[in-house]
């Protein structure tokens, strides 16, 4: 087989094994990752030749039909004798390593330059900050009224290079979105950042990769990509202050959350709820997911994470409160409502 | 002069091998002099390394089994997603003592166990340098993996990983002790590790048999004094590691937070420096049962004798300069990284060149599938498949995508468990009529390998897809319908059937154990010198020191080894060789056994475990370890008639 031929079927093998999914390395949905895809098709290659030259060689020298006389062994008397050739042999195989090795080194090393070529001229500055078990997002454009604050989703226009900085709140976490792009640590006291330059639109998650304590495995991320017109329109709709609660019901809500231990730890633009610890729930009812990506946002999940959160996610920062069951109607309700 | 006659001294007072003294006689003798007292504190004061190897061995395997049954839990978890069998807190404390018992209390010290064991009979001398010392290691890594464990029963064991990054284990994240447990296993065990590569260098470089130059020495010896001299190396760095973590969490030092000029990454620079070597400190040791299982059922010596052993040479200084690629994420300069991906891809260079001498020492031999060889073939087909993702994850760009995800969680334990464990059994296979004198059963131990290996490929493999699919490593679930279900039940299958292989394994040693053939000193006629010793070995492993002049003795001695004489038969003596031509220098008196590196260990252990709780127990501490320690140390009455020892 040739060797393009091969290279197509690899790839397409990958492709196989890897097309949809939301959370996928193999996706290549953005500029870093697809650069991910080709370089690693090209890995694939040459380690699969490498490895089936390897056994083969291997069956070979076991397998081969041979004269007992003809044998370099005891026996023969011959223990110490190389057989005709292999010095030959070992020059061939280990310019063979060495060559491959330095070629697939090259072409890494060019894979890591473009890399680092598309990350100039960022359009779009973004903050993530990284808190034990969720994701902070800001918006920080030049002009400061337009900061967008929101939790645990990341809209990007499609075709729009997007600078991401990374900061910590508490240990190291890594911000990693498989379809767009490779990890990126979070480290405190350091500020670190991440590129992207999304080239298709869709829906894609995105999760925490280094061992940060108990709910390491829920914090996940939703990422949507989108026209720019779209992100636009969520940009304008994310800016504007929660909406006033207007059903008695919604209202009885909106007191509880404003004046009770909700508002110690969350903020709601436009309200008194103005505490920093937890995720800003300004827009929460327009989210996919509620928790870090752990469940969907649905009436029924917001009932089980508000009124007890310990067993949703076991180890989350928000504590399980005795919240009256009037009182719990009363917060879904108004949570609702925050669109 | 050959070495024989300069080493022959004139016998006159003291009774001593020789022509005259020889045969049955002599081994009745020796039989008195070297061996340990009977009973408890006898077995506790025992100095002889077979003893400890045994012990090393034997006690790295249960720990083995029972991190393996850490593992089979965890992929019960992760067979299905969103399983709720274990809690978050009880996943991570898993993880964590799977990869610190696999890594600290097995890998490790089942290699040097090994290396115990065999250093002295294949070098041809009667026992190790320092042979309490080597028993104070074996008593110290036991106090380390039994702390470990309790505090497992006591639900106080570590949950931050084997590798414990901080801020996460630091005072402010990780209250309690478990953080501390894990920092003080870390500090038993690396005491263990550095006394043993200590006393095995020394033992290599100094108590060669006559003639065996370091161009005769078995491939076996240079991977340990490769090995040695990386944990003489490495461990301090994990040392000091760990002490500054205790004392980040036991006396408000802030090596480590951030929030007082502390760094973070300092740790992972510390640890890694440490934990890169340690991966080769376990795979050379599997690449030498290699050669010397090759050899001895290739019959033939191994093809490029010194291309193996520079190629051992070049890994151990290679992998000093590799830990920076498992920090590639963590955004230190590019510049920097492009030359740590050269460094970790040129490692396939040596690698590569061992591989190409075992393929051709085959294909010049003739091979015997025996159940060690098939493993030898098993290792190549597994590790080389963890070889080329390690090229692979060198490449930063590629890297960034793979790390910490399942693709690794794969590519470790294809090289670990192909690189170290299939070795490692076949190794066991290969020398257990040696250590026991009995063969094990081929029958069973086959079908062991087919499971085994068969069995593994099913549990890792499919993790090389659920990495690229998306999964993250040490999570304790993971989301439905993001296709990972499928991989995640293969592998949990495979796991079990990985498990039911080494229990047939496991059945099988203990079985031949107890009803397996007797075997003779030397079952598969091979050419290195522990088999010219009786099997199971006498405690003084020869009766004669045998001289080595050629790089297989037992081929080329036609029967009979030379040997040389004038040794003492009364008290315990050793002959020390020169380090490079192993010309017969001095005769040294070997060691009684005693009890005190038991009770130095128990001192130890009790200040190791006590600063867990306060710091001040190093204050009061340090008075019992001591008194232990003098003790241990205590000058010895000087040689009877005070003759000199220098021939």
């Amino acid at each position: 087989m040739k060797p393009g031929r091969f290279t197509a079927l690899v790839v397409a093998g990958m492709a196989v094994s890897g097309c949809g999914g939301i959370q996928n390395a193999l996706g290549g949905q953005a500029v870093q990752s697809r650069d991910f895809v080709s370089l690693f098709a090209v890995f694939m290659v040459v380690c699969t030749v490498m490895y089936f030259v390897t056994v083969g060689t291997l069956m070979w020298a076991v397998f081969r039909r041979r004269r007992a006389t003809e044998a370099c062994t005891v026996e023969t008397g011959r223990h110490e004798v190389s057989a005709p050739g292999s010095r030959t042999a070992l020059v061939v195989w280990t310019t063979l390593i060495a060559v491959g090795l330095s070629a697939l080194a090259v072409a890494s090393f060019f894979t890591d330059r473009s890399l680092a070529a598309a990350a100039r001229s960022p359009k779009l500055a973004i903050t993530v900050t990284a808190n034990q078990w969720w994701w902070d997002v800001q918006y920080t454009p030049d002009n400061p009224s337009h900061i967008i604050r929101t939790a645990n989703e990341l809209h990007l226009p499609v075709g729009v290079p997007a600078e991401i900085t990374l900061k910590s709140n508490d240990v190291i976490h890594s911000f990693w979105i498989p379809n767009l792009a490779g990890k990126q640590d979070v480290i405190p006291g350091r500020v670190t950042d991440a590129q992207i330059l999304p080239r298709q639109i869709g829906q894609y998650r995105g999760q925490c990769a280094e061992f940060c304590g108990t709910e390491h495995a829920n914090m996940a991320l939703d990422v949507t990509v989108e026209s720019m017109a779209d992100f636009k329109k969520w940009a304008a709709a994310q800016l504007q202050p929660a909406i006033a609660p207007t059903t008695p019901l919604a209202a009885a809500g909106f007191n509880y959350v404003t004046t009770r231990q909700c508002s110690v730890c969350h903020n709601i633009t436009g309200t008194p709820a103005n505490g920093q610890l937890g995720p800003d729930l300004t827009h929460l009812a327009s989210r996919k997911t509620i928790a870090a990506g752990t469940l969907p946002l649905t009436r029924g999940n917001l009932y089980g994470w508000v009124a007890d959160p310990q067993s949703q996610k076991p180890g989350s920062q928000m504590p399980t409160m005795q919240i009256a069951p009037q009182d719990l109607h009363a917060i879904v309700a108004y949570l609702e409502t925050l669109k | 002069m050959t070495p024989a006659e300069k080493a022959k001294a004139p016998p006159t007072t003291v009774p001593r091998d020789g022509p005259d003294l020889t045969g049955p006689e002599l081994e009745a003798r020796l039989h008195r002099t070297w061996a340990r007292p009977r009973g408890l504190i006898g077995w506790l004061s025992s100095v002889d390394h077979k003893e400890i190897g045994v012990r090393y061995v034997v006690t790295a395997l249960i720990f083995f089994a029972m991190a393996g049954l850490l593992a089979l839990h965890m992929r019960l978890q992760l067979a299905r997603p969103e399983s709720n069998l274990m809690t978050p807190e009880l996943y991570n404390e898993t993880f964590t003592m799977h990869g610190s018992t696999m890594m600290f209390l097995f890998a490790v010290p089942v290699m040097q166990g090994m290396q115990i064991y065999l250093t002295p009979l294949m070098a041809g001398t009667r026992n190790m340098a320092f042979p309490r010392l080597t028993a104070f290691s074996y008593w110290m890594y036991l106090s380390g993996g039994l702390m470990l464990w309790i505090s497992h029963v006591m639900n106080i064991s570590p949950d931050n990983g084997w590798f414990s990054y901080v801020p996460l284990a630091g005072p402010q994240f990780s209250p309690g002790k478990r953080a501390d447990v894990w920092a003080q296993m870390i500090t038993f065990t690396e005491v263990a590790a550095l006394a043993v590569a200590v006393t095995l260098t020394t033992t290599i470089l100094k108590q060669r048999a006559p003639g065996m130059t370091l161009a005769r020495m078995p491939i076996f010896l240079w991977s340990t004094l490769v090995t040695s001299v990386m944990v003489i190396f490495s461990m301090p760095s994990v040392a000091l590691a760990s002490s500054m973590l205790i004392s980040d969490r036991s006396v408000g030092t802030q090596f480590f937070n951030p929030a007082e000029n502390g760094d973070a990454l300092l740790w992972q620079h510390l640890f890694w420096f440490f934990g890169h070597p340690e991966v080769y400190i376990i795979f050379l040791p599997g690449t030498a049962f290699v050669s010397e299982i090759v050899v001895t059922f290739c019959r033939r010596s191994i093809h490029g004798y010194s291309v193996v052993a520079l190629s051992l040479v070049a890994t151990g200084i290679l992998a000093f300069g590799l830990w920076v690629h498992h920090m590639f994420a963590t955004g230190l300069p590019r510049v920097g990284y492009s030359f740590f991906t050269a460094a970790s891809m040129s490692v396939a260079i040596p690698t590569g060149l061992q591989i190409f001498c075992w393929i051709a020492t085959m294909w010049e031999g003739r091979p015997r599938l025996t159940v060690p060889m098939l493993y030898v073939i098993g290792f190549i087909f597994t590790f080389v498949i963890g070889g080329l993702s390690g090229v692979i994850i060198a490449s930063v760009p590629l890297d960034l995508q793979l790390t910490d995800t399942y693709f690794i969680v794969a590519h470790l334990h294809y090289v670990l468990i192909g690189g170290g464990v299939f070795p490692l059994i076949g190794a066991i296979t290969y020398w257990f009529p040696k250590v026991t004198g009995r063969m094990m059963s081929e029958r069973m131990g086959k079908i062991a390998f087919w499971a085994l290996f068969l069995g593994f490929q099913l549990a890792f493999f499919p993790m090389h897809i659920s990495g690229l699919m998306g999964m993250p490593r040490r999570v304790f679930t993971y989301p439905a319908g993001m296709g990972l279900e499928l991989p995640n039940m293969l592998s949990t299958i495979g796991a079990f059937v990985v498990a039911a292989a080494v229990l047939l394994f496991v059945v099988n040693l203990v079985n031949s154990l107890f009803r397996g053939v007797p075997a003779g000193p030397n079952p598969w006629d091979a050419p290195s010198l522990e088999w010219a010793a009786s099997s199971p070995p006498a405690p003084y492993n020869f009766p004669h020191i045998p001289v080595v002049e050629s790089r297989t003795p037992l081929w080329d001695a036609d029967g009979s080894l030379r040997v040389v004489h004038g040794l003492r038969v009364e008290e315990p003596e050793l002959l020390l060789t020169t380090v490079v031509s192993a010309t017969p220098d001095i005769r040294e008196p070997g060691v009684a056994p005693s009890p005190w590196p038991f009770l130095s260990t128990i001192a130890t252990a009790v200040v190791f475990v006590c600063s867990i709780f306060s710091p001040w127990a190093l204050v009061f501490g340090i008075v019992p370890a001591g008194i232990a320690l003098t003790a241990w140390f205590w000058p010895k009455k000087p040689p009877p008639e005070g003759e000199p020892v220098i021939v």
